[in-house]
């Protein structure tokens, strides 16, 4: 029973009706109109999956070919025949040293993210023993007054999923304590609400380059003599200032487009000021508010990859151009292992921002 | 003196050219424990009369004095039900009327506050919907506790703006009688605005009609000398409503009538006649 009503929870956050279908198949009430929701639910999207994953293999396998071609080509026509024959039989063989460099297929990026997940559990291995084995000299080092000694090896792909989630979070945060209060105060005010117009509508299309610049600009100077982790701040500051505007225009939009019902309540009641904004205002405009950061949050996670790419700060963004650079034999399918993780951690948090927006949302004519 | 006046109101929207006279001239008292209708065509300017009356909006000719005092802004002593309720969506009908009561008594305690509004939401009838959403309640439902908050505040005077104008025939006549209740218990002053004649001559001692606007004015006043409580079945059989009904509704017809006249212009048509397309499509 608990299981089923989890399940069910887990169904609404899912949003799509998905697990709801499955479980009347388990429980063995199926009818047939769910048998149709079954296929139309259950069945298409697993198709589609099927379908999509059938043409990525066979994308990949055409250019495989056409990579693999152009290299023998290329050993017949600087090396000759000998040398292009030696290139067909190290493709064949499935060899590191030659193999063409292109889109890797399903299995191959299957594969990386198995070694992925291996690589998180040496490091994580890696990591206990390094802190069993300083623990004792750590202890001792503390006592004296001097800073401990700490890990620092190589991060593995979990902890950088968890950094870039800590700069999102940092950023979203950030954007939330900026954008809420301005929007509302420019949305309470006319006269405000038209001085910061130009300047809000000239900053929400710069691109998130630019911001990283600027902020890296004013954090190169604030933290010149500070040891603090200038990346990690410039980075989340980025990612705060790009993803900010869509909250602060809805939240303006929200706050200046209440209700004039509510507003003549407000009035008849004589609520001051203060009162008027907390218990009418605020609340009657929350749903927009929260479509605002919903928004904010898609936009932070999308940003924060390029930004962290450019930034050099640790996470998913630096993860994907290190694999870049690097030009390993599974470099290409790590980094679309990486595009998975990233959108669906990005689906993930749509989800539940979209989860806390339908238990703040009531419907705009209930009152009425 | 009157407990609510009147004197030669106007209300213009606009400036300029684009400025319309939604009201003009209008001149009414009121005195105090008196119930007073007033019916009008819809778009007639009753809501920007209620509106005055209530301080939302500030008249540009004349003024509105409330016990000899000129109305600058809205009052707890004028408690207000709208039209179309005005509930706040995101609070529980006690929490709705709680929030007026603690504007309205801002120093009692939390206790008495909480009493106040089980009182009158008991009023209205609603104790087991106390803790219910405006979304779960239905209109009839929505527009009692709009009642209760209104009452709750304990106004002198009570002023409405077509309360019942969205509800079906038999749930207004059930809160017509429960506002009527209420009115004589509480002993306050009562302004309604409606556009339903019955409805008017049922609950009012007064009913006066509004010529529609631009420029609406008020028209002569009827009395209505039916006694209290008032039998809603025999009402229709009594002559008293029948010539005041039938008073009211000449009267604002006869307006309409005359608006309409004024509108009806003559155009002379084209004189066309059907082409003949039989032979075209052979």
């Amino acid at each position: 029973m608990k299981q089923s009503i989890a399940l069910g929870k887990l169904t609404k956050f899912m949003g799509s009706g998905f697990l709801g279908t499955l479980k009347s198949i388990f429980t063995g009430k199926i009818e047939k109109e769910d048998f149709k929701n079954f296929l139309r639910k259950v069945m298409v999207p697993i198709a589609s999956i099927l379908i999509f994953i059938g043409l990525w293999h066979m994308g990949a396998k055409s250019l495989y070919t056409i990579e693999a071609n152009y290299k023998i080509e290329k050993a017949l026509s600087e090396q000759g025949q000998q040398a292009a024959d030696a290139m067909k039989a190290c493709i064949a063989s499935g060899d590191v040293s030659c193999q063409p460099n292109t889109l890797p297929s399903p299995a191959q990026v299957w594969a990386s993210y198995k070694t992925l997940l291996q690589d998180h559990y040496a490091i994580r291995a890696n990591k206990k023993a390094f802190k069993e084995k300083t623990a004792t000299i750590n202890a001792e080092r503390l006592a004296e007054g001097k800073n401990p000694i700490t890990y620092t090896g190589r991060p593995s792909f979990v902890d950088q999923i968890l950094t870039s989630l800590k700069t999102v979070f940092a950023g979203f945060l950030l954007a939330f304590i900026i954008a809420v209060p301005i929007g509302i105060v420019i949305g309470l005010s006319k006269t405000l609400r038209s001085s910061a117009n130009w300047l809000i509508q000239i900053f929400k299309p710069v691109s998130p380059v630019v911001w990283l610049l600027l902020v890296f600009m004013i954090v190169k100077t604030l933290t010149k003599d500070s040891q603090s982790d200038s990346a990690f701040i410039i980075s989340f500051i980025s990612v705060g200032l790009c993803a900010m505007w869509p909250t602060l225009v809805n939240t303006a939009m929200g706050v200046a487009s209440v209700d004039k019902d509510y507003i003549n309540v407000a009035k008849v009641l004589k609520l001051g000021t203060f009162k008027k904004v907390y218990q009418v205002i605020l609340p009657s405009s929350l749903p927009l508010i929260f479509t605002g950061l919903r928004i904010t949050l898609s936009v932070s996670w999308m940003v924060l990859i390029a930004i962290e790419l450019l930034a050099q700060s640790p996470g998913l963004g630096s993860f994907v151009w290190e694999e870049f650079q690097n030009g390993a034999i599974d470099s290409n399918s790590k980094i679309i292992v990486a595009m998975f993780v990233i959108g669906g951690i990005g689906f993930l948090l749509d989800r539940m921002m979209l989860t806390i927006q339908n238990m703040v949302s009531f419907n705009k004519n209930d009152g009425v | 003196m009157a407990y609510l006046e009147l004197n030669n109101l106007s209300k213009t929207y606009g400036q300029g050219n684009s400025a319309t006279e939604v009201l003009s001239n209008i001149n009414l008292s009121i005195e105090e424990g008196e119930f007073v209708a007033i019916v009008g065509f819809t778009g007639s300017g009753k809501t920007t009369l209620v509106n005055l009356v209530n301080g939302l909006l500030q008249p540009t000719k004349g003024e509105v004095l409330f016990k000899g005092q000129a109305v600058v802004g809205t009052s707890h002593e004028r408690g207000v039900i709208f039209q179309n309720y005005s509930l706040l969506p995101w609070l529980t009908v006690g929490q709705n009327v709680y929030m007026a009561v603690k504007e309205s008594f801002p120093k009692e305690k939390k206790s008495t506050l909480n009493k106040i509004v089980s009182k009158y939401v008991e009023m209205v009838n609603l104790t087991p919907a106390l803790n219910k959403r405006p979304a779960e309640l239905s209109g009839g439902m929505r527009q009692r506790v709009a009642v209760a908050r209104a009452l709750a505040m304990k106004p002198e005077m009570i002023v409405m703006d077509e309360p019942l104008g969205a509800l079906d025939a038999l749930t207004r006549g059930n809160l017509q009688d429960e506002i009527l209740n209420i009115w004589e218990k509480e002993k306050c002053t009562a302004l309604l605005i409606t556009n339903d004649v019955d409805e008017g001559i049922y609950m009012a001692d007064r009913i006066i009609p509004l010529r529609p606007g631009p420029n609406a004015t008020l028209g002569p006043e009827f009395k209505i000398n039916i006694d209290r409580p008032r039998d809603k079945t025999g009402l229709n059989d009594n002559p008293d409503f029948k010539r005041t009904r039938n008073a009211v509704i000449e009267y604002l017809m006869d307006i309409g009538n005359q608006r309409k006249s004024e509108s009806e212009k003559e155009y002379e048509l084209p004189d066309l006649s059907p082409k003949n397309f039989v032979g075209h499509f052979k």
